[in-house]
């Protein structure tokens, strides 16, 4: 139950990246910072918070959804005797 | 004098290329594994490098730019989510189950991969097939861009098919002797050669406008919409669509697909996975925002049509220059030689050797693939010299054709319930879709002309028949679906296909969905 929340949320988390990598909140507006109009710097901040993102990801989670129940299962079985991991 | 540079700086690329694929000769085993994957041992810079380079060479050097210049600075998003963020996603979802399932059993290609679970040598032909006909043309492509802009280079002195000839001649050379190891090499060379001249072009060009904010104010007086978000070609629609199909379609071109297979190692996978957002951004940013103040400084493009060429011309030195644009044919050439080895690994893992000769040994098939290699690249120049309407159009949508192959794939990965006629139904249908929607209005047109010609009462009722049929065409194959593009509309319905059928119909007794769904993990 606990891998089956963990990648709803992170699907969630992957969902989010790619509809906010395009700033629809500031759709027509022409307003220009340091050089830039606003909604490129958001952009560039987005794609360096998809980096980090990514990186936290492969830190904690790698595996998940990919990796099936009976490799992570025996990967895991040595640190606690689980409930046999019942979903599949 | 910047001719010869030029040409000078073109040489000395195709020599060290050279020098690096004899010494990858030098260290590889003659097995297709080898020659194909570099036998799975790419580290992380040379493996982040090499799909970099090899998905974003000319691509970023010149249309990239041209559409920022014409359109406005939001391509730069369009690209940060495809290649970035979506693309970035699909390496991981896609990729890593890939490479470890290529691990476990062995698989070269995506064909032998999806034929080895349902069991079926239809599916694993219809795979390359597909990929083969979206391929082609697109290499065909390279050859014509490189033999034109030799010609226009050399001001006629190298012909356009003498051009296209000596670039098919290099990469046979040196495709078939250095293989994925040597390949991997140059491009990670030329990975950092296009980030380093990229951003040096940026500092160079923005010191001589006196920085970002006096070379944004011209925009802004002239052209305050070109700034704003949104607006001309770029609606919610287009964006999402051409992001979405394009992330897809990158996931699912064989020289991309391929290098999921050639990881070293699970740290590899995902130190690259880490690393790509930040690099695309890198590389997007500074090479559309020159084009975007190209247009407020009012910097015409040239000759033929580039604008980024254009801009470095008139705010730089002609040597500078002359650099960039060696590099981007450089990277030309570089992508193109990628595709002819995955090519030719289609070719023979999937058709050769499945539909032809079944017992071939390690070593013949290393032989054959380097034929194939040969064939595959005498053939797209032979079609590059008459550089045939129908191939082009093929070669300009291979992004979108190969993303009709996506979800069904993805579906198979990641459901069990997916069936051999699920996934054959879904990727021939969404195929027919994508296929028919490209090439709908000269289908009408032809039935126009045919309708046109007929006449006498027996043949009006067909031409009547022809035209209810060109109406149809237009209906259910319009340009667009309230803004989205057909590619995005094609997905959709391979998607559905797959999962329908899948759930209409029982697996082969033969399948083997456990090959992907039990005993999957690294170590």
């Amino acid at each position: 139950m606990h891998r089956r929340r963990e990648l709803v949320g992170w699907a969630t988390v992957g969902v989010v990246l790619c509809a906010l990598a395009i700033p629809w909140f500031l759709w027509g507006s022409s307003t220009v910072v340091f050089g830039l109009p606003l909604w490129l710097w958001w952009h560039v901040g987005w794609m360096v918070l998809a980096s980090a993102v990514f990186w936290l990801f492969a830190r904690r989670a790698w595996g998940l959804g990919v990796e099936t129940a009976d490799s992570s299962e025996r990967a895991s079985a040595t640190a606690s005797v689980g409930d046999g991991g019942g979903s599949r | 004098m910047t001719v010869g540079l030029q040409i000078g700086i073109i040489v000395g690329y195709l020599l060290l290329a050279l020098a690096i694929g004899l010494y990858a000769y030098q260290r590889t085993d003659r097995t297709a594994e080898d020659f194909y994957l570099a036998s799975r041992t790419l580290g992380t810079v040379v493996l982040l490098f090499t799909t970099f380079a090899t998905l974003l060479s000319a691509f970023t050097f010149f249309a990239g730019p041209n559409i920022a210049y014409a359109n406005g600075p939001e391509f730069i998003l369009v690209m940060g989510l495809m290649d970035g963020i979506i693309f970035g996603i699909l390496w991981y979802v896609v990729g890593y189950k890939q490479w470890l399932l290529g691990r476990q059993y062995d698989y070269v290609t995506l064909g032998e991969m999806l034929g080895d679970r349902f069991a079926s040598r239809r599916l694993r032909g219809l795979v390359a097939g597909v990929s083969l006909v979206w391929l082609f043309p697109y290499v065909m492509l390279q050859q014509v861009g490189a033999g034109t802009a030799l010609e226009a280079l050399t001001g006629g002195a190298v012909s356009y098919a003498l051009g296209a000839g000596l670039i098919t001649v290099f990469m046979i050379v040196y495709v078939v002797a250095a293989g994925m190891r040597g390949i991997a090499w140059t491009d990670t060379l030329q990975g950092a050669f296009m980030l380093v001249t990229v951003w040096v072009a940026l500092l160079w060009v923005l010191a001589a406008v006196d920085g970002p904010s006096a070379a944004t104010a011209t925009l802004e007086a002239d052209y305050g919409e070109f700034l704003a978000l949104g607006g001309g070609l770029y609606t919610p629609q287009w964006m999402l669509s051409t992001a979405i199909t394009i992330g897809f379609g990158v996931a699912m071109f064989p020289q991309v697909n391929q290098r999921f297979f050639a990881a070293g190692s699970k740290t590899v996978l995902k130190r690259s996975f880490a690393l790509w957002p930040i690099l695309c951004l890198l590389l997007f940013l500074p090479a559309f925002m020159l084009a975007v103040w190209a247009q407020g400084l009012g910097v015409e493009a040239g000759a033929d049509g580039n604008v980024l060429p254009a801009i470095l011309d008139e705010l730089t030195t002609p040597w500078f220059a002359a650099l960039v644009i060696a590099g981007a044919m450089a990277a030309m050439m570089s992508s193109s030689d990628s595709m002819l080895l995955s090519g030719s690994s289609y070719f023979t893992r999937d058709l050769y050797r499945p539909f032809v000769d079944a017992t071939l040994s390690e070593r013949r098939e290393d032989f054959i693939a380097r034929v194939g290699v040969v064939c595959f690249a005498l053939a797209t120049f032979v079609a590059s010299l008459y550089n045939p309407a129908t191939l082009f159009e093929i070669g300009d949508a291979a992004f979108s054709g190969f993303a009709q192959l996506a979800l069904p794939v993805i579906v198979a990965l990641y459901w069990r319930r997916t069936t051999r006629a699920g996934i054959l139904v879904g990727i021939a249908g969404a195929q027919a879709f994508y296929f028919t929607s490209l090439f709908s209005s000269a289908l009408v047109g032809a039935l126009a002309s045919l309708e046109a010609s007929l006449t006498g009462t027996v043949l009006e009722m067909l031409a009547g028949a022809l035209s209810a049929l060109a109406m149809a065409l237009t209906t259910v194959f319009p340009g667009t679906y309230a803004g989205w593009t057909p590619g995005l509309v094609g997905m959709g319905l391979g998607l559905v296909l797959t999962v329908v059928v899948s759930l209409l119909t029982s697996p082969a007794p033969d399948e083997r969905p456990s090959r992907y769904f039990e005993g999957i993990g690294a170590d």
